[in-house]
């Protein structure tokens, strides 16, 4: 199924990805290719056939709901430091809601 | 001391027994090496030469490895090979790193790769491409292709890397070294960074079979920081893997010698076949009929994993953010994830969320999962008939620089015999079975869940023999 370049502006929108109107272009063609080839899928008659999300076999791992590692302060500081854009111990954001 | 290139874990720990060299200085050899050879490979991102490593005990006491810059080790440098996490550090040490470091590993640094793991060559990472050492105009094979290169270079003894669709065995094939990937469980993700995690999984590369075997031992076993690392018991890889071959059922699909295979390339691997039918093992023609449907099925699912993996990369927690001319959340998210990640990258988040979007699922992101089920359930059906299946892990060998980089699509062709092998979730290594040019070829041998001591038992017949 051809992308075409609206599709690629939609698809970046929902994965908030930034493209220039060149990249829009170049992977309008790439993904139109890509898509081809995975068509080929459809050969595969798959009526009534289960899915597969994971083949560890296992399920529904439980643990008791309680802290097993104690609060490491400074390890909180160490990632909370990894922050682009910080005020104290707290991560700054851009507003979410525009006036 | 010049025989360093050549060190295995089993002549390192010899050298430390006959009193040859000592852990210090066998550490500072290999950083000299390093720092002289790595201009012209770019195998390693980061290099360890910080003051003097105290002594350590273990079984892998004092050994040197590299690790691949996707794995975390506590208070350096993590970048999977991506602008977006250039300036990140690891604030705590992968599974996989705390149970090298509790045997006593050493390490020498962190390696090159494709940009979170996604590529065939190594040429998409955000600084710099690698070069493969038995020829400089050559791709060393992706995505743990800075691994594959050092080893291959002897600018460390050994390993680790991470396999999500061959990146572990493809750069071995290229680069004429050992490459093993687990069986999906086998061994804690924890630490690794995610990029598709139903088949993710962290893998060794070796100067020989007897090292995957030592180091799988070590790195395998149940976590609780990762509820997929199954509990079961980690048994000594090397302890049979002297044992002769004979009688061994091997199946080799039909499928796997279907147009795509270089010609010459197909010689080598039959020969290799051969060569195992001449150890006493039976050799047995099997099929497995979807195997042409597996690319197309790997990457759907492994591009839709990804592109809810890589939401975290928005340039708020960690990492690379744009903060110029920015006015609110939305800018700061698709300016940080449209600068700071790779043209591959973004590929793949695209088709994933395409793959995963309202109307396409169904077609895409379903049918592969069913799919997935065909696959797995072709290898349940050979593993019946045959204790391993073996066949080549890549198509070609090592490709030129800049060859395929132009089409997507013949990158991925590069996957066809190795993603397979993800989706049923069984464990393969690749060996090297010979030289086409001067250039190494891969041998893949496929095992059952959880049985690689069998296929190290076969790769270790094979090399020895």
């Amino acid at each position: 199924m051809p992308i075409s370049i609206k599709d690629v502006e939609h698809i970046a929108k929902l994965a908030r990805l930034g493209l220039s109107d060149k990249e829009k272009d170049k992977y309008s063609k790439e993904l139109s290719d890509i898509l081809a080839y995975m068509d080929k899928l459809r050969e595969v008659d798959t009526k009534n056939m289960e899915l597969t999300a994971q083949v560890s076999g296992l399920r529904n791992i439980l643990r008791k709901d309680e802290n097993h590692e104690k609060v490491d302060v400074e390890k909180i500081k160490k990632i909370i430091g990894q922050a682009p854009d910080r005020e104290d111990n707290f991560i700054k954001t851009k507003p979410i809601l525009e006036k | 001391m010049n025989e360093i290139k050549n060190l295995t874990i089993r002549s390192t720990l010899d050298g430390f027994n006959k009193k040859e060299f000592s852990q210090e200085e066998l550490r500072q050899e290999f950083l000299e090496l390093i720092k002289k050879e790595n201009k012209k490979l770019n195998a390693y991102l980061d290099i360890f030469d910080g003051p003097e490593a105290k002594v350590m005990s273990g079984v892998l006491k004092g050994v040197p490895c590299a690790i691949k810059d996707n794995i975390l080790i506590e208070d350096t440098r993590c970048t999977a090979a991506s602008k977006i996490l250039g300036n990140y550090v690891s604030t705590y040490d992968a599974t996989v790193i705390k149970k090298l470091k509790e045997a006593g590993a050493i390490f020498l640094g962190k390696t090159n790769l494709d940009e979170f793991a996604m590529g065939s060559s190594t040429e998409n990472s955000a600084f710099g491409l690698t070069k493969n050492p038995h020829d400089l105009s050559r791709v060393p094979g992706g995505t743990s292709g800075g691994s594959a290169a050092a080893v291959a270079a002897g600018l460390t003894v050994f390993a680790l890397g991470s396999d999500t669709g061959g990146s572990v065995r493809q750069p071995a094939s290229f680069c004429g070294v050992v490459g093993l990937k687990p069986t999906y469980g086998r061994v804690s993700r924890r630490g690794l960074m995610a990029t598709a995690s139903s088949l993710d999984q962290v893998g060794t590369l070796t100067k020989n079979v007897y090292d995957s075997a030592l180091v799988l031992g070590v790195i395998s076993g149940r976590d609780h920081f990762d509820s997929t690392a199954v509990l079961k018991e980690v048994p000594d890889y090397t302890y049979e893997i002297d044992q002769s071959i004979k009688g061994l059922k091997i199946g080799v699909p039909k499928e796997y010698f279907a147009e795509g295979l270089n010609n010459r390339v197909k010689n080598v691997i039959q020969e290799a076949i051969s060569k195992l039918g001449g150890l006493g093992a039976e050799v047995i023609e099997i099929s497995l009929p979807h195997s042409e449907y597996a690319l197309a099925a790997y990457y759907i699912i492994m591009s839709s994993e990804v592109s809810a993996n890589l939401a975290r990369y928005d340039g708020i927690k960690y990492g690379f953010s744009v903060s110029e001319k920015v006015k609110n959340l939305i800018d700061v998210y698709t300016r940080s994830r449209g600068v700071g990640l790779g043209e591959e990258v973004r590929r793949r988040i695209m088709l994933g969320t395409y793959a995963l979007s309202a109307g396409y699922y169904e077609a895409y992101y379903r049918k592969a999962q069913q799919v997935r089920t065909l696959i797995k359930g072709d290898f349940d059906e050979a593993f019946k008939k045959v204790d391993v299946i073996v066949g080549p892990t890549a198509p070609t060998v090592a490709f030129k620089l800049g060859e395929k980089t132009s089409s997507p699509l013949s990158m991925y062709l590069e996957d066809v015999y190795t993603v397979a092998i993800n989706l049923a979730g069984v464990p393969a290594i690749s060996i090297p079975c010979g030289f086409i040019d001067k250039l190494p070829v891969g041998l893949q041998l496929i095992g059952k869940h959880f049985d690689e001591a069998t296929i190290l038992r076969v790769g270790h017949n094979f090399e020895n023999n």
